[in-house]
């Protein structure tokens, strides 16, 4: 039962990555992954969010395991960024690939700051 | 300027729209049905490696305040495994339309993940465990680049050599 719950969420989660990838990449021509960056401080926002509403008391174990380890778990991805990230150096974009590298982690990390904070503060 | 060892891979695995190689699927996608087959092939591909991420969670638990181990050695086999198979679907397994979107976008896509590397992080330096959080920080970010690295020559290293051997028979 709780497997299902995961499954429910990865299976939107990850399509969603994929849509939003192709729709950032139909706006905008630029070898940066725009789409992956957004996804992943996207993601780490919403399960920042739901892992202070569990912190709280407030959050049923199941949203932990649909939203969080389901839908946030495949809508973020470490593969897909670290594979652009090595493909970017070796076409020589190397500013571009340091650039992803810094601006993922700490963007990702600020934006689960940023989640727990804010549901911190409606919860407490 | 430096040239790419391997032009035919793409830059972005999940979709690439200035890549033929990632590019085959999305005109697909436009004519409706090719598309929905993707979007399917993703999505039981994002919950077979959510899935495994899950279990293994449950069977390697970090305590509060250690090291996430299992987060990070999932997505550091993940990352390996990303390169083996985009060069794989590159050079050997070209015209496999749903192989990459199953496996790459959807299986290790599902199966590594940044957002609880994220949460974790913050958990970390919330309760006061900075070195724990410098370490985890560090040793994900260069292991995963590292593992990609090695992972991709080697699996190109190796198609060459057969393609050699193959070619001169």
């Amino acid at each position: 039962m709780k497997l299902l719950l995961v499954i429910a969420g990865a299976a939107v989660g990850a399509p969603l990555r994929y849509l939003t990838d192709r729709a950032v990449q139909a706006r905008h021509d630029s070898a940066f992954p725009w789409g992956t960056f957004i996804v992943n401080v996207v993601g780490s926002a919403i399960l920042g969010f739901v892992t202070g509403a569990t912190m709280a008391g407030d959050a049923p174990h199941w949203v932990q395991l649909l939203v969080g380890t389901g839908f946030c778990g495949a809508l973020t991805t470490y593969s897909t960024f670290s594979y652009e990230t090595l493909r970017l150096y070796e076409q020589n974009a190397k500013l571009p690939a340091l650039a992803n590298v810094i601006a993922s982690v700490l963007a990702a990390l600020g934006a689960a700051i940023l989640g727990v904070a804010v549901s911190q503060s409606i919860w407490s | 300027m430096q040239s790419d060892p391997s032009p035919r891979e793409p830059i972005d695995p999940d979709v690439d729209l200035r890549h033929p190689t990632t590019r085959v699927e999305t005109s697909a996608a436009a004519s409706g049905r090719g598309g929905a087959v993707v979007l399917l092939a993703i999505a039981g591909g994002g919950a077979v490696g959510a899935s495994a991420r899950y279990l293994i969670g449950l069977g390697w638990p970090a305590p509060a305040g250690s090291l996430p181990w299992a987060t990070m050695v999932i997505n550091l086999v993940g990352c390996a495994l990303i390169g083996v198979l985009m060069v794989l679907v590159s050079e050997v397994w070209v015209g496999q339309r749903l192989l990459r979107p199953f496996l790459g976008t959807g299986v290790l896509g599902g199966f590594t993940t940044f957002s609880t590397y994220a949460v974790d992080l913050q958990q970390l330096i919330a309760d006061r465990h900075p070195i724990t959080a410098v370490t985890y920080l560090l040793a994900t970010v260069i292991g995963a680049i590292a593992a990609v690295w090695a992972a991709t020559h080697a699996t190109r290293a190796l198609v060459r050599r057969r393609r050699n051997r193959r070619d001169r028979r």
